[in-house]
């Protein structure tokens, strides 16, 4: 699984930052989500599809491979 | 359980259908929306479609593959008209029925119309974002009918499409009754700042082909005029169902509505445990977190988890984002914490009852706001939110 963000669409909500602490971070000056772990383990931490789901700018998608 | 149906395509069905299957339901889902559009986002309409920034794609919730990978029976353009909770049916305009064994209702909101107001824009819909977008030609003459949030927004966008904005709110101050009349005081300086022609406490009576009819009975003329005046469940086609309806459909903590119906998103009035009170919030965060706790609900009801969730809005006008956690309405007192109101960069904290119930806001890094919504999901007590400023 690959976490992709599509950077442009970030409102800077930072609810997957709540979700998912390990894996996506905000930048200091604008919010914006950051992917920490590109890549996480094959067992998905918990919040990483919570993320997806809650984001408010449907800006995180979940990519195979 | 072997039929579950969703009524309601955007955010939150889209949240509750996607939660059924990640937490392994494998029957027949059907997902009915009245739009023919597949599930789309609305925050952007008012924002980076309007202002011709987005096509119309980027506006898609799912890329086709993710939502085919759901498996859905998906009823597009197809308007749920009834409900039969004793024979577990939905009515669908076209005249069809489907059965169900449990129910999600996600049928959201419609905007709020003035009387006689049928040439005037609506911006719910992307079909009408892109009506209206399609009308903002540099110099012409837009009338903004309602200050709130969505009024703002369009209004800013508008302005910078170069189009003349007129922006007329009946209340004395825009959003006071939302944010405070303080901070909506502030807020609203940023529309005379950038020559947006803001007119408060006017009524308007109608609107016609020449612009829009006050109650004094002026004339203020316009080439278009958007009515952004609020929203209105759509709770008619329960008509007869026996839901509970009021301003919403009532459910319980658990999003529960009846035996095996749920609802979740902008429709839904449940009682939120963490303020003690009702509540319908018609943001976007809350419809995918809702849509989420009724499907969980739904699959669970043995294990079922309140739905206490910390509602959280933000909105761009102009060069500001104003984000807010919380419940604002209703509350005694606004202290601003950090940064300074006249500058519009600032962080507001809200006071209800002596619980920190809110924070509003604008300019600041959105790093530093995060502390507030812990604080708020909390209960923090009003003197320690005041005696930690800053958390």
């Amino acid at each position: 699984m690959r976490v992709e963000l599509d950077e442009p669409k970030c409102v800077a909500a930072g609810q997957c930052v709540m979700a998912a602490p390990d894996v996506f971070d905000q930048r200091d000056e604008d919010g914006v989500a950051v992917v920490l772990e590109e890549h996480p383990a094959a067992e998905l931490p918990d919040g990483v599809r919570e993320a997806v789901a809650v984001c408010p700018a449907a800006a995180i998608r979940l990519a195979e491979r | 359980m072997k039929r579950i149906v969703v009524v309601g395509a955007s955010t939150a069905g889209l949240a509750a259908a996607e939660t059924l299957r990640r937490e392994g339901y494998d029957g027949t889902l059907t997902l009915v929306g009245d739009e023919l559009h597949p599930p789309y986002d609305r925050p952007p309409l008012s924002k980076q479609v309007l202002s011709g920034q987005w096509d119309v794609d980027r506006t898609a919730l799912r890329t086709p593959e993710d939502l085919a990978a759901l498996g859905l029976d998906l009823r597009l353009g197809a308007a749920a008209t009834g409900l039969d909770t004793a024979a577990r049916l939905v009515r669908l305009a076209d005249g069809s029925t489907v059965p169900y064994d449990r129910l999600v209702i996600a049928t959201g909101v419609r905007p709020r119309r003035l009387p006689g107001d049928g040439v005037a824009h609506v911006l719910r819909t992307l079909d009408d974002a892109l009506a209206l977008r399609e009308r903002l030609k540099p110099g012409s003459r837009l009338v903004v009918v309602g200050a709130g949030f969505l009024g703002a927004e369009a209004a800013a966008v508008a302005w910078r499409l170069g189009v003349e904005v007129v922006l007329l709110e009946p209340a004395p101050v825009p959003l006071a009754h939302a944010v405070g009349t303080e901070v909506g005081q502030i807020l609203s300086r940023a529309h005379r700042d950038h020559g947006v022609h803001l007119r408060t406490g006017v009524t308007v009576t109608g609107v016609t082909e020449r612009g829009v009819r006050l109650a004094d009975g002026e004339l203020v003329e316009a080439d278009e005029v958007l009515v952004a005046v609020g929203s209105l469940p759509n709770t008619e086609w329960l008509g007869g169902s026996g839901l509970p309806v009021a301003d919403g459909v009532l459910c319980d903590e658990y999003c529960r509505a009846a035996p095996k119906v749920y609802t979740a998103g902008d429709v839904a009035r449940w009682h939120n445990p963490l303020f003690g009170t009702p509540m319908r919030i018609e943001h976007r965060t809350n419809a995918a977190e809702q849509g989420m706790a009724a499907a969980r609900n739904l699959l669970h009801p043995e294990t079922g988890k309140p739905f206490a969730p910390v509602p959280y809005f933000w909105s761009d006008q102009y060069d500001m984002r104003i984000q807010a956690y919380g419940y604002l309405r209703g509350h005694d007192e606004v202290a601003v914490m950090e940064g300074d109101l006249s500058e519009r960069r600032f962080v507001a904290a809200y006071r209800t009852g002596e619980t920190l119930t809110g924070v509003l806001a604008v300019g600041m890094p959105p790093k530093a706001i995060r502390p507030w919504r812990q604080a708020i999901a909390t209960g923090t007590p009003w003197h320690d939110a005041l005696a930690s400023n800053a958390l």
